[in-house]
């Protein structure tokens, strides 16, 4: 930051240099990170999706052909896709993530990295399972 | 292979400029030469003003911590030819005030460490009569890698919060708290709780992980902050729910 | 306002440290001020790699290492220092543990130890192949706790405040604003270490420049032993990266070009799968680095870019012993000579890597100049005599550290009158440094007058010396002081001038330079690391005695001697192999382990 400072002996000025507001441009890392905390939003926009879906269940039949006509108009349909794309990676840099967090114990040894990030995914494939079977049974 | 590399090398010189200047230098570059060989060409054949640290040139003493090309690396453990043709841009660290030159101020990391009580804690002293305190290589391998911190600063420059607000304690400082959290030796983690958990503590910390990436000696700073996160978060659920204690 | 304390330790490296916390525990009223011109984390000590040697097993005796230490110095060591030394050791590692210093454990947690070179039994504590670096960062934060504690980080010492015989404190550069401050105290100890620098390929960091022997030399106080270098055998040609004498330690082999154990034809003992106490590659340092030079004079060491080379064989080691015990000797050959332990040979030869020699001192760090005291390298009391055993480092910052801090701060609880003519010193000196230094035009290259230095050291007192060798290095050294008086320092700054550092550490250098070659120039014997052709014998009729070299008027050096002090071991023999004389190869298969640390 260029300044008017005249140096007085003894005393040099520090340079301090402010960190951009497009800080997060500089690096994919940087990037990667600000998608992260941004699929916070399509996390949010899904949560409202489905209490508005269960607002027309209640409604009755009429509300929610009503809604599903809504949901299949272009806007949502790319929103909803595009929030499901956004939920994949928030579920995976989550779990990516979660082994640097959560150290857990047997006995004395530690659980290795590997097997947590695993544990995550069973879990997450067990949940899935068991909505398709609820969703598909007769 | 090629025989020469050029080197944009940042200057500060406070008491004529207000602000960085850029000079290039071309230096040799054999296979063997690392950023801070560069450097030393530069200083003693070409101009002496260059002003940076270095003194191990082995990885172990944390002096040599700069910008190069954008990232933060130790210039004596990063070799000339990764970066060929080059130009190798090499500038001070980011997110600490810049002296001169290459050399920035770290005294805000200094008061920091001093603040997370980074000894041993002990209620009552074992007297050295009755020999060592055990500890048994799993126990060891508990805190070894938080143990390894060579407090080089390459993680402060790699953290964006930092680099927005640099009241936030930082991945080192929280890292070497650990250390002694995670020692079986250290009785001290109710010490360390009330500064570990202030606003600009670990709650800080939102994640980005690049201090684990960029630190050289894999102590994994991030890994220490989040499993800090859980252990105050743990802390305060008991002292709600039990109030007179567990 | 002049800052004033009542001690200050220049160094905060492990001794420097040490003594830090010892006065400020034993001592708390005493404000005590370290001056470093690095931050301490910074200091050489982090990067000790192999081990810190106390004895603690049950098999072991503090009579064995002092006989082992005695006969490694070739009988140059003060007896009485070390057998003070072999006994306070384990209980300064000790203590050191009980501050959190994560030493290798036993399967029952219990402090873990190795063999070493020259050693006997196994005493060597260790933290992995990271010791001086885990006992500098335990030491430094251990330090933070005490508050009577100051600290001057990155300030550079360039004198000595003396009046009336006695030492007042010392003048520094705040290197981040460039003033020029006196820092007043009763006693200063020079904690500075050694002097590597002087030499062209070393293990040893930038910062040692053997600034405290400098310091205390131009002061009026004696430098001993200057003439003992310790060339360690091990170095990686082209950086000079030490490789642990630990990883010998371990089991590895050092091989000629022929792939053959070549120390077996050196009075090393004989060649066997696994290391045996006190022969081959568990020999002392000086007689390794010997075998090297004579191997190459035979023609049958390996001819690299970088110079001759021997090979260090780790790959019997498996991956599984190497990363357990010497992971950073895996890392440093990954990454600075592209190679894997575990399955290439690591190309070695001697490096310089440490001083016996330093400041004067007796048992308690006492130089002969009153409020002047020092420890560590860069003290000289004698325990290492004229060759150090690996491993004994470390403990000796300790020990002396200790026993310096607490002579220091009993010094310092005395009050003496401050003359303000002191200050017409300061004056002096600040005009030298800024008026002088800053504004000169000068000829001369610091780089350059520093190589010159550097080749001289290297062709004049390498591994073996002459007398014409070294007489002709004294006069180059004189014309290179010469020379100096028009060292050119373009940068006219204040802010962080780390050229008129170089061109100060430079000084400091050639007068530590000419001290060792005057040194070496009249010890005519050869005794441990100073081994001269033309006087290839021990002579304990002239030389059982240090030297101790004096500054004269006109910048020469003069050379006195003071006889060694023996306590219980008369001088003998150094045997090394499995003629050594205690009973047969003794190997460490069938050694007890350590079972605690009893002190």
């Amino acid at each position: 930051m260029a300044g008017t400072h005249v140096y007085t002996d003894y005393h040099p000025r520090w340079l301090r240099r402010h960190v951009s507001t497009y800080w997060w441009l500089e690096k994919w890392a940087y990037f990667a990170f600000i998608l992260r905390e941004a699929t916070c939003l399509f996390v949010a926009w899904f949560v409202a999706y489905l209490l508005l879906m269960i607002g027309a269940v209640v409604g009755g039949a009429d509300t929610y052909l009503r809604f599903l006509d809504w949901s299949a108009s272009p806007w949502v349909l790319t929103l909803n896709a595009a929030s499901f794309l956004f939920m994949i990676y928030h579920a995976i840099t989550f779990f990516v993530a979660a082994p640097q967090a959560l150290v857990v114990h047997v006995g004395r040894r530690p659980v290795p990295a590997q097997l947590v990030l695993a544990g995550h995914y069973l879990a997450w494939a067990a949940a899935s399972a068991l909505v398709v079977w609820v969703l598909t049974r007769p | 292979m090629q025989d020469r590399i050029t080197l944009q090398v940042a200057r500060y010189r406070p008491e004529q400029e207000s602000d960085i200047t850029f000079e290039e230098h071309d230096v040799p570059c054999p296979k063997d030469w690392v950023i801070l060989d560069g450097l030393n060409h530069i200083k003693d054949r070409i101009d002496g003003t260059l002003s940076y640290r270095w003194s191990c040139r082995m990885g172990i003493c944390g002096s040599c911590g700069m910008t190069v090309n954008g990232e933060p690396k130790l210039t004596c453990a990063t070799f000339l030819s990764d970066y060929a043709p080059g130009p190798v841009r090499v500038e001070p660290l980011r997110n600490f005030p810049v002296i001169r030159d290459l050399i920035v101020d770290i005294g805000d990391f200094m008061q920091k460490l001093v603040r997370v009580k980074p000894w041993l804690v002990r209620e009552v002293e074992k007297p050295l009569t009755e020999g060592e305190y055990l500890q048994t290589p799993d126990e060891l391998d508990e805190y070894k890698h938080y143990s390894m911190c060579i407090n080089c600063m390459l993680c402060y420059a790699a953290c964006p919060i930092y680099g927005l607000d640099s009241k936030f304690i930082g991945p080192a400082a929280i890292a070497l708290a650990q250390r002694y959290n995670f020692d079986n030796r250290d009785q001290g983690s109710g010490d360390r709780m009330a500064v570990l958990s202030e606003h600009e503590g670990i709650w800080g910390c939102t994640f980005v992980g690049e201090c684990t990436k960029v630190c050289p000696k894999h102590v994994d700073p991030a890994g220490a902050i989040q499993r800090y996160k859980l252990t105050a978060a743990l802390e305060t659920m008991k002292s709600f729910f039990l109030p007179r204690g567990a | 306002m002049t800052p004033s304390h009542d001690v200050v330790m220049v160094g905060g490296g492990g001794a420097g440290l040490r003594a830090a916390i010892e006065i400020a525990e034993t001592n708390p009223r005493l404000k005590i001020a370290v001056v470093s011109k690095v931050y301490p984390m910074r200091s050489h000590t982090v990067s000790a790699e192999g081990g810190a040697a106390g004895a603690i097993a049950p098999d072991d005796s503090l009579d064995e290492h002092a006989y082992d230490t005695i006969s490694g110095g070739d009988w140059l060591c003060d007896q009485d220092a070390v057998e003070a030394f072999v006994k306070e050791a384990p209980q300064e590692l000790l203590r050191l543990e009980h501050w959190g210093c994560p030493w290798s454990r036993e399967r029952d947690g219990r402090i873990a130890v190795r063999p070493f070179g020259g050693m006997k039994k196994m005493r060597t504590w260790f933290a992995a192949d990271k010791t001086g670096f885990h006992m500098l960062h335990t030491l430094f934060q251990t330090s933070l706790k005490y508050t009577s504690v100051v600290r001057y980080d990155e300030w550079f010492v360039t004198r000595l405040l003396v009046d009336d015989g006695r030492v007042h404190g010392v003048i520094a550069i705040d290197l981040k604003s460039g003033k020029i401050e006196a820092i007043t105290a009763r006693a200063v100890i020079l904690c500075t270490g050694g002097l590597g620098r002087v030499f062209p390929f070393t293990t040893n960091a930038a910062i040692k420049s053997g600034d405290g022997m400098a310091l205390a030399y131009r002061a009026g106080a004696p430098l001993k032993d200057m003439e003992f270098v310790q060339y360690h055998p091990t170095g990686l040609p082209f950086t000079g990266i030490l490789i642990t004498e630990a990883a010998r330690a371990e089991g590895g082999y050092l091989i000629n070009k022929d792939g053959y154990r070549y120390l077996q034809d050196y009075n090393l003992g004989q060649p066997h799968a696994e290391p045996v106490f006190r022969s081959m590659e568990l020999g002392p340092r000086d007689r390794l680095s010997q075998a090297f030079m004579k191997e190459m004079e035979k023609g049958r060491t390996v001819e690299t870019p970088y110079g001759h080379v021997v090979h260090l064989d780790l790959r019997h080691l498996g991956a599984k012993k190497i990363d357990a015990k010497i992971p950073f000797v895996r890392e440093l050959c990954m990454k600075y000579q592209n190679l894997d332990p575990v399955k290439d040979l690591i190309p070695v030869r001697p490096v310089v890597h440490y001083m016996m020699g330093g400041v004067h001192t007796d048992i308690n760090g006492a130089t002969p100049l009153p409020g002047l005291y020092a420890a560590g390298e860069a003290a000289c009391v004698s325990i290492n005599g004229a060759n150090r055993l690996g491993s004994n480092s470390l403990p000796e910052l300790l020990v002396f550290g200790a026993r310096a801090g607490r002579a220091a701060a009993e010094y310092a609880s005395h009050d003496f009158p401050l003359n303000p003519r002191v200050f017409a010193q300061k004056t002096d000196e600040h005009r030298r440094l800024e008026h002088d230094l800053l504004n000169r035009k000068g000829r001369e290259r610091i780089a350059d007058l520093r190589d010159e230095m550097q080749k001289t050291m290297e062709e004049s007192a390498g591994i073996y010396r002459n007398g014409s060798s070294l007489t002709q290095g004294v006069e180059k050294m004189r014309r290179l002081q010469e020379r100096y008086a028009d060292v050119a320092i373009e940068d006219h700054s204040k802010t962080f001038n780390t050229e008129r550092v170089a061109a100060l550490e430079l000084a400091f250098m050639l007068d530590v330079a000419e001290a060792m070659l005057s040194a070496a120039a009249r010890r005519d014997e050869s005794r441990g690391a100073h081994q001269r052709t033309d006087f290839p014998a021990r002579d304990d009729k002239r030389f059982l005695a240090h030297s101790l070299a004096y500054r004269t008027n006109d910048g020469s050096t003069r050379v006195e001697y003071l006889p060694v002090t023996i306590t219980r071991w008369p001088p003998g023999e150094r045997v090394y192999g499995e003629a050594a004389p205690h009973a047969g190869p003794h190997h460490l298969a069938s050694s007890a382990v350590s079972s605690g640390a009893r002190v």
